[in-house]
């Protein structure tokens, strides 16, 4: 597992020891011998069901708190935070192979380094947006300009003024009136320089890419768009340039999706049909990639489960995200063996696969994914291949799900924990 | 005969302060605020050196340098492009575009005066 010893073991350890009792005391009031706790006290053995139940009441306590299991989401993003630390060459580097230990014996701590880790990324994108800002803005640009020209004609005439004593007169008045001149221009410019950088929050350019930039308006909105169903404008500015027309072109889209499939009538289907896409294609006579974007605009109320969504062209570079707790898709380099890739291979048949993510209890996905030609504008156009995917967290028991072939994947190489990987096309950082 | 230098930037007291020191040191100066008429006076003159500003209106130094280079009667020509400090990028392009040397502004006078010399070859 690589995850080091169980917690599990540490905390009943723990707590035996809290209230005062030895080792063989405890295995003799649970039924087990004494070597056996140990190997269960120091991780070399999980346990569950009634040994679990009698433990916790012999030790006073919850279970549930003694089998406490850290959620795969905040491995995910505990181990981001271990890579980025290894990638900076700390010393000693992060135990990255210790997380899931790390977040389950001190939960406290495993917040701070997460909440620090999340400041930090925020600390860093306001950086580049401010440093985007000093290198674009063109009202910056030309106000650095006056204040450089101003100071060059200003330390070129006092040299000559300086280097030359015996300066004709007539010389030395004309380059006291352009010093004199180009100093009050200087103070001008330095002063609009002031209340530039003075001037309360403007609009930056974003250093965002087009799609991140897309994707995060989405995201404060959980790509949900409620106007969209109700043919209303959309509320909130969208981005200016490339990201705007991506997302108008995206908004287009929805409000095609929308009139095809109305989201009362659709939803009770995907209910009836257990949100199962190429069931409700089948039913609805919609193109599977479009009954695949209206399950995702399905509110979380009404026993819907959340959506997540990838597209990518055939390059399997990703056009479009959404992301859901625990689904670590990245927009670049990510692990090849994502349905969505697999479904390129086959365009119009549809790859239906369990994902299962790499940690000790990985996270699941019930993927559907299928790869369609984007009609072309005329005849002799190279039409486009695109690659849909839908996924949501798999049902926990079979047999909802014990007929789809389970697929191990991760998030990238880098973060992944798999080691003997077919796929590995470079170490992870992580061990 | 003295020797020629194509001074190409638009702020007029620069461009009285870069002549007066480079006419003292010898040089016969032409002075051009904007690329165009300094394209046409570099192909008519032949020039030694062209002293050219990265920040012109219209177009810009390196828009000029790009002319200078594509034109065989001025490809020859060494070219000194006077940038603001700091600005990697604008020296980056300078470069693949063909310039023959950098000064960055504010410079002192006989810095630039030393440059001029190098790069015209003594």
């Amino acid at each position: 597992m690589g995850d080091g010893p169980g917690p599990m073991g540490a905390r009943i350890r723990e707590r035996r020891q809290e209230i005062g009792l030895r080792q063989a005391e405890l295995a003799q009031m649970v039924g087990i011998s004494p070597s056996y706790l140990n190997l269960i006290e120091h991780g070399r053995r999980r346990i569950g069901g009634k040994l679990l139940l009698d433990l916790a009441r012999v030790l006073r306590t919850d279970p549930a708190l003694l089998a406490e299991v850290a959620d795969p989401a905040r491995l995910q993003a505990l181990r981001a935070a271990a890579a980025s630390g290894e990638e900076a060459g700390l010393r000693p580097a992060p135990e990255a192979s210790r997380v899931r230990e790390m977040a389950e014996r001190f939960p406290g701590w495993a917040g701070l380094v997460l909440h620090q880790a999340q400041r930090i990324d925020a600390l860093g994108l306001r950086v580049t947006e401010l440093a985007a800002r000093l290198s674009h803005d063109r009202d910056l640009a030309a106000a650095l300009h006056r204040v450089l020209s101003g100071v060059t004609s200003i330390r070129a005439a006092s040299g000559i003024l300086a280097d030359d004593p015996d300066l004709d007169r007539d010389w030395r008045d004309r380059f006291l009136a352009n010093i004199r001149g180009d100093s009050e221009a200087l103070a001008e410019a330095s002063r609009a320089l002031m209340r530039y950088l003075e001037a309360p929050e403007r609009s930056v350019p974003a250093a965002l890419s087009p799609p991140d930039e897309a994707e995060l308006w989405l995201d404060a909105r959980d790509h949900l768009l409620p106007e969209i169903e109700t043919g209303e404008p959309v509320a909130g500015p969208l981005p200016e340039g490339p990201a705007g027309e991506a997302l108008r072109r995206w908004l287009a889209l929805c409000a095609e999706d929308a009139a095809a499939l109305p989201l009362g009538p659709f939803g009770q289907a995907a209910l009836e049909e257990e949100h199962d896409p190429v069931r409700l294609a089948r039913r609805t006579g919609r193109p599977l990639v479009q009954v695949m974007r209206r399950l995702v605009a399905l509110p979380p109320t009404g026993g819907h489960p959340r959506f997540a969504l990838a597209i990518a062209d055939a390059s399997g570079t990703l056009l479009h995200r959404r992301r859901i707790e625990g689904f670590a898709l990245p927009r670049e380099a990510a692990c090849p063996f994502w349905p969505l890739f697999e479904a390129l291979a086959q365009p119009g048949r549809p790859v239906r696969a369990l994902a299962e993510m790499p940690e000790a209890e990985g996270a699941r996905f019930l993927c559907h994914a299928v790869a369609e030609y984007r009609m072309p504008a005329a005849p002799d156009e190279t039409p486009c291949l695109e690659t849909v995917m839908v996924a949501c967290p798999a049902p926990g028991t079979p047999p909802a799900t014990a007929a789809v072939p389970l697929r191990p994947v991760g998030p990238g190489c880098r973060l992944c924990l798999r080691e003997r990987c077919p796929g590995r096309r470079e170490p992870s950082i992580l061990r | 005969m003295a020797r020629r230098v194509l001074l190409v930037e638009d702020e007029p007291s620069i461009v009285e302060a870069v002549s007066f020191i480079l006419t003292r040191a010898g040089w016969t100066v032409h002075a051009h605020a904007d690329g165009a008429t300094a394209l046409d006076r570099a192909r008519a003159g032949a020039p030694e050196l062209v002293v050219l500003d990265a920040m012109l209106p219209g177009r810009s130094g390196f828009d000029v340098l790009r002319d200078l280079r594509a034109d065989p009667v001025t490809a020859a020509i060494p070219v000194l492009m006077l940038t603001a400090r700091g600005q990697e990028r604008d020296r980056d392009l300078a470069l693949r575009l063909g310039a023959t040397g950098f000064m960055t502004k504010p410079f002192a006078n006989a810095e630039l005066v030393a440059e001029v010399r190098r790069l015209a070859g003594g």
